[in-house]
């Protein structure tokens, strides 16, 4: 068995690493949605999902279920394999473009094959992301023409034309990051942003920061998130492209929206926030007991607000997650060689849950744009200003070389 | 057969098989989705020979630009089914004797060299992206320049004709 296993680890370790990514990746979809929800209902003072689970934390497991029970009707003139097509392909492109996100610095053996927090360490893992996101237009603009509706062939246009739009000034606003790193690989671009040790200071975001501006603009754009939300605008369209998609089709759907977004938020975490590097300097040791500190006072809080809950299943469960998270949190001061391990997963994500939160703050405060606005905020304001963005850093890069 | 032959032969047939349905659909959008698997499998082929960056730029910009331009088009044109019409007498005259000598002499060509045509992952030049952009900007700036002005030419052309109409 264990011959069999150091034989086959190439294979076996990253099918087991895509197994843990799917099932968190797919949970942490689920309960974005609940944080949504509860955010705008409390921009817009409302409480938000409440009623099932303490705090509505079972929602998403209803919804869940509620997808995968109702019927799923299929429209009359459909073009059948585009149909069928459209929302698998949304999905499975979402997932496969997680593959080479690097989650953490360490490198670790196991049955002798050495592998990284990442599936694939691509030499080209940028342009392969690229890639795989630019295949992700077809699933909306099959979904809007195989319908054989008029609103979803609206969005599917819709959304073809915003997405060539916003892909330029995407692409454009991240070859300042290139040309600073040299490099087209992640892991590269955040090795060279912690190079000097300067923590905060050393990130890609200062010398960046138009193209970051133009590259998150442009992200929210790809990912059809509001206020570029056209494509499925339902004052409008309906539900836009996918109108006529109901159950786990509609599902899929939603699941490649919100992973794209944590994809979103993954890249602009990698490419002008260090990534999983801490913000703070090197030689600030005691920052390395932050994360312990914060599952502790989370605990904490779970546990207060836990035992004054209304119903007796809330009394029960939220200060048993608060007692579990407390043990987790003494678990790393007690053992220092995992909060090594910690740490840099630990910044990666905290940073992609704040994109994850601005996404939502933004839908909850801003209105949608109308189409000529769209298009003319994407060809006349942002690829003429990332493409400035990127003369200007070649030419400073030229005359004084890189910083 | 080791296994980067038989997953050469598998992309081959991808691309054949999508090249082929092409031709043969009759909903302009299907023949489109065709020509995105031909893309697609043009692409694995690429990184079959290491050559990662070309992989990476045609997926992104046939599949994902052009042939993104080309479903909108059909989709905003609204084509419908292609009418079949009958084969004209000069493709059956000329062109099958013509195919027929292209692909004897593909044939003749390869069976002469077969052995001694070079391997192209051996070169190395299309692996780096560093090498490959040298040769692009340096070594072939000119043509390649040449290209790009050609490609201008083809796109004001296009508009003149578009234009004509009106």
């Amino acid at each position: 068995m264990n011959e069999f296993l150091t034989h086959y680890a190439f294979l076996i370790v990253p099918i087991i690493k895509v197994a843990i990514l799917m099932f968190l990746v797919l949970t942490v979809d689920a309960y974005v949605t609940w944080m949504e929800r509860k955010v705008v209902a409390h921009i817009q003072a409302r409480w938000g999902p409440y009623r099932v689970g303490p705090h509505g934390l079972l929602q998403p497991v209803a919804d869940g279920l509620k997808f995968i029970l109702k019927e799923d009707p299929m429209p009359a003139g459909v073009d059948k394999i585009a149909y069928f097509l459209a929302p698998f392909l949304t999905m499975m492109l979402a997932l496969t473009s997680l593959a080479v996100i690097p989650f953490g610095p360490h490198h670790f053996t196991l049955w002798g094959y050495e592998s990284y927090f990442s599936i694939a360490d691509l030499n080209i893992s940028l342009l392969a992301l690229f890639a795989i996101t630019a295949l992700g237009v077809y699933g909306v603009v099959l979904a809007g023409w195989a319908s054989n509706n008029k609103y979803s062939l609206l969005g599917g246009l819709r959304s073809s034309a915003q997405m060539i739009s916003y892909e330029l000034a995407l692409m454009l606003s991240v070859v300042g990051v290139l040309l600073l790193a040299g490099d087209f690989s992640l892991r590269g671009i955040v090795e060279q942003q912690g190079q000097s040790g300067r923590g905060l200071l050393s990130w890609n975001l200062f010398p960046q920061i138009i193209g970051f501006v133009c590259f998150f603009t442009a992200a929210i754009a790809e990912t059809n998130r509001v206020p570029f939300d056209l494509p499925e605008s339902e004052s409008e369209l309906v539900a836009g492209y996918h109108t006529e998609y109901a159950s786990m089709k509609f599902a899929m759907f939603f699941l490649g929206e919100y992973t794209n977004m944590i994809t979103a938020s993954c890249l602009c975490t990698i490419l002008f926030f260090g990534g999983w590097l801490s913000p703070f300097p090197a030689s600030w040791t005691f920052t390395y007991y932050l994360p312990a500190v914060l599952l502790i006072l989370f605990g904490l809080w779970l546990i207060y607000d836990g035992i004054r809950y209304e119903t007796l299943f809330g009394r029960l469960l939220l200060p048993g997650v608060g007692v579990a998270l407390l043990a987790l949190g003494g678990a790393l001061f007690a053992f220092p060689g995992i909060n090594g391990y910690v740490q840099g997963p630990f910044w990666f994500l905290s940073k992609v849950f704040v994109f994850l939160f601005v996404y939502i703050w933004m839908r909850g405060t801003l209105p949608r744009f109308r189409y000529d606005q769209l298009m003319s905020f994407g060809w006349k304001l942002l690829l003429p200003v990332s493409i400035a963005n990127l003369v200007l850093t070649a030419t400073v890069i030229f005359i004084w070389g890189k910083p | 057969m080791n296994a980067s032959l038989i997953i050469f032969f598998l992309l081959a047939a991808v691309a054949v098989f999508g090249a082929v349905s092409l031709i043969l659909q009759r909903e302009p959008i299907h023949g489109a989705l065709s020509l995105i698997v031909v893309m697609v499998a043009l692409a694995g082929l690429y990184l079959l020979i290491g050559a990662e960056f070309v992989a990476a730029v045609q997926i992104i910009v046939y599949g994902g630009a052009v042939m993104v331009l080309f479903v909108f088009v059909i989709m905003l044109l609204n084509a419908g089914e292609e009418e079949r019409t009958n084969f004209s007498k000069l493709a059956g005259f000329g062109g099958i004797p013509l195919a027929l000598a292209l692909s004897g002499l593909i044939a003749a060509a390869l069976m002469r060299s077969s052995g001694s045509l070079p391997s192209t992952a051996s070169h190395g030049a299309l692996t780096s992206t560093k090498t490959l952009s040298m040769l692009l900007f340096k070594d072939f700036a000119y043509p390649f320049e040449l290209t790009s002005f050609l490609i201008l030419v083809a796109i004001l052309g296009a508009v003149v004709l578009a234009q004509r109409e009106n």
